[in-house]
């Protein structure tokens, strides 16, 4: 069958020897000096996002003199503004993909490359050794995705060209690091044309799935799935031993207490010394952040206790001065 | 000289009682919550939330009740606490608890059919429904619904900050509670006052004199 693909494939190759792509939109507007000041390969770059950074382009075949306009597959649309804001914005497109990808159409060969893992970079690389990549693979190699789904990879949920820090990272607020974090999850657990990509499971609706949670919507917005959903451990900035649905977390006191797993997850790295000195409540104050049961403000506790305390010895003094004049 | 009078209607009875369980519910489910701790648990954390929201929109409805029939009926008259004398009047009070009753003295503010509360009471009733549940409904509604509460205010958490005004709150009703619960002993007897709010019949003076001086 894969002879017979070959051939086949060799043959259309033969004959769209000239064949060629062309953006539909011009690029001369382009801003690429801004790009310029954080990438060193934008001019080459170019000849990719000329195509994939559109929606749509002309297929040219010089040789009948035929034009086609083509729709660019979503998930092959790379935006200039996200990939020169994401963590490799520096890279050349070449630097990950095949140079067979300078062929227009792009070579079977390229189009099915394995492409490069975190590990294969980050991997005992002491520039990156704060993200304990290492300790990331092994808990990726533990999780659901990557024991339950053949070819799952760190980019199903990590989009290599727009992929950026945001929990933890300066500038980032809680809020926005949930709402991008969640994204992730969703972009497949809620999308089913990319969720039967990787599984044969039927269609997932995380709603009905999460119905018991009480106020829903606050916690979706208000927490990360994988605060729930995977094993936490200190050694890693983000937890990635995601768990099976039925190990996910269901107790509501394991995040609204004073011994909250959200103190070692979604506010590992957040006001760390304020935390140490007064404890979880004036660590949030400053994340602008509340968790029922774990914003125990000490202040309030401690006036609360003294005065009711106050009161109680009150009431017994009375008592006991009642029972001695019997009245 | 006491008389059994039908002190408390039917009506105010229920009120009270309403109010009654849905507090101390609330106290119950509200420590639940605030000191949750999984290795000890007083009421199991989903069933406090759900409890504390069921009993807090009830506390909603009977403090609404309250407010309506104190606009409409002669019951705000045992509100109303003039500001002249206050002062006086709470020392004198206080003074009956903490030295008064040991010496025999008599009362000095008796309950009669025109003064339910002596001022002390009043003072604590007062501050209760119309500062403390007020503001412990209003907090309460912005923690049930919290996408209704502003995000911050100077840089802090709306909700941290309608959580703590609801726990500061609720902390006080808890006060106020068991000062209520004991100074209802202290009537013509122990369980005079308990007998009254469930039967409607409690101990009065006959005379309004003091009533009258008073306000």
């Amino acid at each position: 069958m894969k002879k017979i693909t070959r051939i086949l494939l060799s043959i259309f190759l033969a004959f769209s020897a000239g064949t060629m792509a062309q953006s539909d939109s011009a690029t001369s507007d382009l801003n690429l000096d801004a790009y310029r000041q954080v990438n060193d390969f934008v001019d080459e770059n170019e000849s990719c996002f000329e195509c994939h950074a559109n929606t749509k382009y002309v297929l040219i075949d010089e040789f009948f003199g035929r034009e086609i306009m083509q729709s660019m597959c979503k998930d092959k649309i790379v935006t200039r503004d996200e990939y020169y804001s994401m963590v490799h914005n520096s890279f050349a497109c070449l630097d990950c993909h095949a140079y067979e990808y300078e062929e227009f159409p792009h070579p079977l060969e390229a189009r099915l490359e394995q492409p490069y893992q975190c590990i294969d970079c980050h991997g005992y690389d002491e520039n990156y050794a704060h993200f304990r990549f290492e300790d990331i693979e092994m808990e990726y190699m533990e999780s659901v995705h990557a024991k339950g789904i053949e070819n799952f990879s760190c980019w199903k949920c990590h989009d290599p060209h727009a992929y950026k820090l945001t929990i933890g990272a300066d500038g980032t607020s809680i809020s926005d690091g949930i709402a991008y974090n969640n994204d992730i999850c969703l972009s497949c657990h809620s999308d089913f044309s990319r969720f039967e990509l990787l599984t044969e499971r039927e269609e997932i609706n995380i709603l009905e799935t999460h119905d018991w949670l009480p106020n829903q919507a606050t916690h979706f917005g208000s927490v990360r799935c994988i605060e729930c959903h995977t094993s936490i451990s200190d050694s890693t900035f983000v937890a990635h031993h995601v768990l099976s649905s039925d190990k996910a977390v269901k107790k509501c006191a394991e995040c609204h207490s004073k011994n909250s797993i959200l103190m070692a997850s979604l506010y590992k790295h957040e006001a760390k010394e304020s935390r140490r000195r007064y404890g979880f409540i004036n660590g949030v104050i400053l994340n602008e952040a509340y968790v029922i049961g774990a914003n125990r403000n000490t202040f309030l506790s401690t006036i609360g206790i003294i005065l009711f305390l106050a009161t109680l010895g009150g009431v017994s003094i009375h008592i006991i001065a009642r029972i001695i004049y019997k009245k | 000289m006491a008389k059994l009078s039908y002190h408390y209607p039917l009506s105010i009875r229920i009120w009270h009682a309403i109010n009654a369980l849905c507090i101390l519910l609330l106290i119950l489910t509200g420590i639940s919550m605030y000191y949750v701790d999984p290795d000890r648990i007083l009421i199991e954390f989903s069933w406090a939330v759900k409890i504390h929201n069921v009993t807090g929109v009830i506390l909603s409805f009977s403090y609404l009740f309250f407010l309506i029939a104190n606009a409409v009926s002669k019951n705000r008259k045992y509100y109303k606490m003039p500001l002249k004398g206050l002062m006086n009047r709470l020392v004198k009070q206080s003074g009956y608890y903490a030295f008064g009753m040991f010496k025999g003295e008599k009362k000095p503010f008796p309950l009669t059919e025109e003064r339910k509360f002596n001022p002390l009471q009043k003072l604590f009733y007062v501050l209760a429904m119309y500062v403390g549940v007020p503001l412990v409904i209003i907090s309460g509604l912005g923690l049930l619904f919290p996408e209704s509460v502003i995000k911050a205010l100077f840089g802090v958490s709306g909700i941290l900050i309608t959580d703590v005004l609801h726990v500061a709150m609720g902390f006080f009703i808890s006060l106020f509670l068991v000062i209520h619960i004991y100074v209802s002993t202290i009537g013509h007897t122990k369980s005079a006052n308990f007998i009254a709010i469930i039967s409607g019949y409690g101990w009065i003076e006959e005379t309004e004199n003091e009533t009258k001086s008073e306000e």
